[in-house]
């Protein structure tokens, strides 16, 4: 599928989206949206970059191997997990907050890091089945 | 005491550190791995003056306390023993392993494993809440599949490791069935807490439930008949192993399980008499297997199950000085035993043959060696002034006044402890003495780990059995009364002429009768095996085999590999469950008044969904066939928005896009055209997809008649922004009140995708080749 039309419209789209999938995953926790969303959008982001100028473009642009996002993510979620029971002693997965609002994001919580998890996880879970597959077929 | 979570834990921490080291490095510096259980053992020793006095430790935080499940540890007398066991063993086994696996390629995992193991049966042994207790239970039975599989280029080890798991596996299974249904019962999961309601383990309608739980889970670990065939197999473990895991510990925690609830079946008098049963069987049962053997870690695989069975046997009879007797026992026999594992270890790595019949006159060569196995071998025999004679005492002292027919258990104890003797002089005088056989070629000097760790273990079951009052201050007399409530009987060498003196006397004489004139032989191992077909072994084998057959049949069946057959499954399946539940109770009705008009979006929407199915199932061509099917998707995005579900329509927009993009990357480069499927198939997948879209439309009808329950989107809606700051319900639930389900979804996720890669990358790999 090489159409300029489209090769132009990704090179621009893909910041784009990329920050709209941010924007996503920050607001999830008042309104519509969240660390799975927000890692899908991100993930067509970049699959639409890979499908006008072709996986190998893609891949350099990203450097790493996007299978390396998931451990990543998984140690981001078990530990926003397991921070009350290292910080204040309370069980896994107790809700721990930042006591004070943060510019622009709101309220900071250990939520919000197993969120990024999610999103980092979904993002390296979709991009390595897709890459998988397009490069062997 | 936060110092305690760290040292029940160090172990788990000092495999990964260990493992980090990487084998090049390891190689070079084996004995670090030692100083662990060394550090460790002097650190429970400086427990053991405290607790002789009273006290005990206790250490409790929470885990998940909303199901009660905490980290609570508590070191009192009994686990005291234990742990000084387990390491005190662990050092002898960990220093001699760095001369008997010396230069072995695989050392770091070996290590690695033993200290995990190590770890495991800390916790084990020290656990307060019966569910962390669990977990390490079954922590020490995998650590135990990776030694006994560890020389895994075997086919027979690989074997035995998944019998002895499969077995002891089973016995966990039944600990957490046990756990659970005294949980539910008592309301606690504490095992201290649990005695105050002991009258439940008597009483409640369900102690026989409970009964039969906690003796398969104990039954199973400590090898008693008929699931004692899993240990012989467990042999195939490097002897270190064998000693550590199949003599001095690891079979010991279903003893110590047994141990640690006695108090609360103490006035369940079917509690002990199944133990007097199975205790008597096995250890008669193992003790006469000795007889066939001719590998010496045969005998001695034997020889611990009926020491095992002994123990058993002793809690069964249930008396004061029963319990002493077994506790002493436990000490005797992980003293003995392991020193014999050790020695025969020794033996096996300098004259290269563990075969009964091909040893011989060694005590020139391995002189250190061979004291030491004369000690170990008096000391299993009941010789004084070894501890073993006071084990032997006190063993008949319990029989002779226990139980409800002391002649004939006094009989069955004798019989067995005959076969004992001759069992351990097999073990460790044959091989020494006599004249060494011309095959055995030269034999080497071991280095000088090799005999000093099995003398180390020699020289304290002499020094307990000329001081016995050391056992006695240090465990009978506290964890005795902790266990019955009445003071342990006095331990001494010499009680003067009895009756007991005099079976002891007997016993020695025959033991000694038996070893002179029985030798063992193939002739009558191989007598032996023809009995095979009836073992518990044989049926245990038998049923696995059939049971992977059916599963195998049964998975080929509905697991063909089309995808149109697993959905076709699914649906037929759903459509009769919907239909039979309409059939047989038909609630269906529509009140107009309810029904709000269609407005225009609505009617546009439902329009693009039904061109868009349409063109999807008469389409000729796969690829618009996928586009028909992404439209319908968003269309229903639409839905979801007009109902108030945009996170559901985002997600379901986000995830309809990746899966044409998915579909299209797989059907880009297949044939342009379908071949289409033929008319009687299209028909028949016409009929079932259109009834199981008829059904389901008229479940939801009926589920739309039904008064919800709003309990739970009302707790959620209401707590969302109160507990977790949230307004987005949705996400709340995602990742705060459900948090541990988008945990593991998200590991699935992981899974999936190394799934994937895996396969594909693989096949490509075959291919390029």
């Amino acid at each position: 599928m090489k159409s300029l039309i489209l090769k132009t419209v990704s090179t621009t789209l893909l910041p784009l989206l990329i920050l709209f999938s941010v924007f996503v995953l920050l607001r999830g926790h008042y309104l519509p949206g969240g660390g799975f969303i927000g890692g899908l959008i991100a993930a067509i982001a970049f699959i639409l970059h890979a499908f006008a100028n072709g996986l190998d473009q893609t891949r350099k642009l990203i450097r790493i191997h996007p299978g390396f996002l998931i451990p990543v993510g998984l140690a981001i979620a078990i530990l926003s997990a397991l921070a009350p029971v290292i910080f204040t002693g309370d069980p896994a997965m107790t809700g721990l907050w930042y006591e004070k609002d943060i510019a622009i994001l709101g309220k900071i919580g250990s939520a919000l890091f197993f969120d990024t998890g999610v999103y980092l996880v979904v993002i390296g879970v979709c991009l390595t089945i897709i890459f998988t597959i397009s490069e062997s077929v | 005491m936060t110092i305690f979570l760290f040292v029940i834990l160090s172990s788990f921490l000092f495999a990964l550190i260990l493992f980090g080291l990487g084998q090049q490095k390891f190689q070079r510096m084996t004995w670090v791995a030692s100083l662990l259980p060394i550090s460790l053992f002097l650190y429970f020793s400086s427990f053991v003056s405290p607790i002789i006095n009273g006290e005990v430790f206790t250490f409790f935080t929470k885990w998940v306390p909303s199901l009660g499940i905490n980290l609570d540890f508590r070191l009192d007398n009994l686990a005291i023993l234990f742990t000084l066991l387990i390491t005190g063993v662990g050092s002898i086994v960990f220093l001699y392993t760095t001369q008997y696996l010396k230069g072995h390629p695989k050392i770091l995992r070996f290590y690695t494993f033993l200290t995990i193991f190590m770890g495991a049966m800390i916790g084990l042994v020290t656990s307060n809440n019966i569910i962390t207790l669990f977990i390490f239970w079954e922590l020490t039975s995998i650590s135990s599949f990776y030694l006994i599989s560890f020389n895994n280029t075997q086919a027979e080890s690989r074997k035995s490791a998944i019998i002895a798991l499969s077995i002891t596996g089973l016995g966990g299974l039944a600990l957490l069935a046990f756990a659970v249904l005294a949980g539910q019962i008592t309301g606690t999961l504490s095992i201290s807490e649990m005695l105050q309601s002991s009258e439940v383990f008597e009483n409640h309608e369900v102690s026989a439930l409970l009964m039969v739980f906690i003796f398969l889970a104990a039954f199973t670990k400590s090898a008693q008949f008929p699931f004692h065939f899993w240990l012989p197999g467990a042999m195939k473990a490097p002897t270190p192993v064998s000693t550590y895991l199949h003599s001095a510990t690891m079979v010991k925690a279903g003893i110590y399980l047994l141990l640690r609830f006695t108090p609360h079946f103490q006035n369940n008098s079917y509690f002990f008499t199944v133990l007097l049963i199975v205790g008597g069987i096995t250890m008669l049962y193992a003790a006469f297997q000795t007889l066939f053997k001719t590998d010496l870690k045969g005998i001695l695989a034997y020889s611990t199950i009926g020491a095992l069975g002994i123990m058993v046997f002793l809690i069964g009879i249930g008396t004061t000085a029963s319990i002493t007797a077994a506790i002493v026992f436990i000490v005797v026999h992980a003293l003995y035993k392991a020193c014999l594992f050790l020695v025969t270890g020794t033996i096996d790595h300098q004259a290269g043959t563990r075969d009964i019949t091909k040893l011989g006159g060694l005590r020139k060569v391995l002189l250190p060696l061979s004291i030491a196995g004369f000690i170990a071998a008096f000391s299993s025999g009941g010789f004084p002034p070894t501890i073993g004679f006071i084990g032997k005492d006190l063993i008949y002292e319990a029989t002779l006044h226990g139980g409800m027919n002391p002649v004939f258990l006094t009989t069955i104890a004798v019989l067995t402890n005959i076969l004992m003797v001759f069992a351990g002089l097999v073990v460790g005088v044959k091989p020494f003495t006599g004249k060494q056989p011309e095959e055995l070629g030269r034999v080497k000097k071991p280095h000088f780990l090799l005999w000093l760790m099995p003398m180390l273990l020699a020289t304290l079951s002499l020094l307990f059995g000329i001081f016995p009052g050391m056992i006695e201050s240090l465990f009978t007399h506290n964890i005795t009364p902790d266990l019955t409530g009445e003071e342990s009987p006095h331990l001494a060498i010499w009680h003067g002429f009895n009756l007991i003196i005099l079976l002891s006397s007997i016993t020695i004489i025959a033991g000694l009768a038996v070893y002179f004139l029985w030798k063992p032989s193939y002739k009558k191992e191989s007598s032996m095996i023809k009995f095979n077909a009836f073992s518990p072994k044989r049926l245990a084998l038998v049923f696995a085999n059939q049971f992977e057959r059916i599963s195998y049949f049964l998975t080929r069946f509905f697991q063909n590999g089309y995808l149109r057959r697993y959905v076709m499954i699914i649906l037929v399946l759903l459509t009769l469950v919907f239909g039979i539940h309409i059939f047989i109770n038909p609630r269906i009705f529509l009140s107009l008044k309810e029904i709000k008009a269609l407005n225009w979006n609505e009617i546009v929407v439902l329009a693009m969904m039904l061109v868009s199915v349409l063109f999807t199932v008469f389409t000729k061509s796969r690829l618009s066939a996928i586009a028909g099917m992404g439209v319908l998707g968003y269309t229903m995005c639409f839905i979801f928005v007009f109902y108030g579900a945009p996170d559901l329509a985002m997600t379901q927009f986000s995830i309809d896009t990746l899966t044409v993009i998915l579909f299209v990357l797989v059907l880009y480069r297949l044939p342009k055209y379908l071949k289409l499927s033929n008319r009687t198939n299209r028909i028949r997948d016409g009929i079932i997809a259109t009834s199981f879209g008829t059904f389901l439309a008229f479940t939801i009808i009926e589920i739309m008649n039904e008064n919800p329950v709003k309990a739970t989107s009302e707790f959620y809606a209401e707590y969302a922004y109160k507990l977790a700051k949230g307004k987005n319900v949705v996400n709340v639930i995602l990742v705060d009140f459900r948090g541990f389900d988008t945990m593991i979804e998200i590991v699935v996720l992981s899974i999936a995708a190394i799934g994937v890669f895996a396969l594909l990358k693989l096949y490509l790999k075959k291919h390029e080749k």
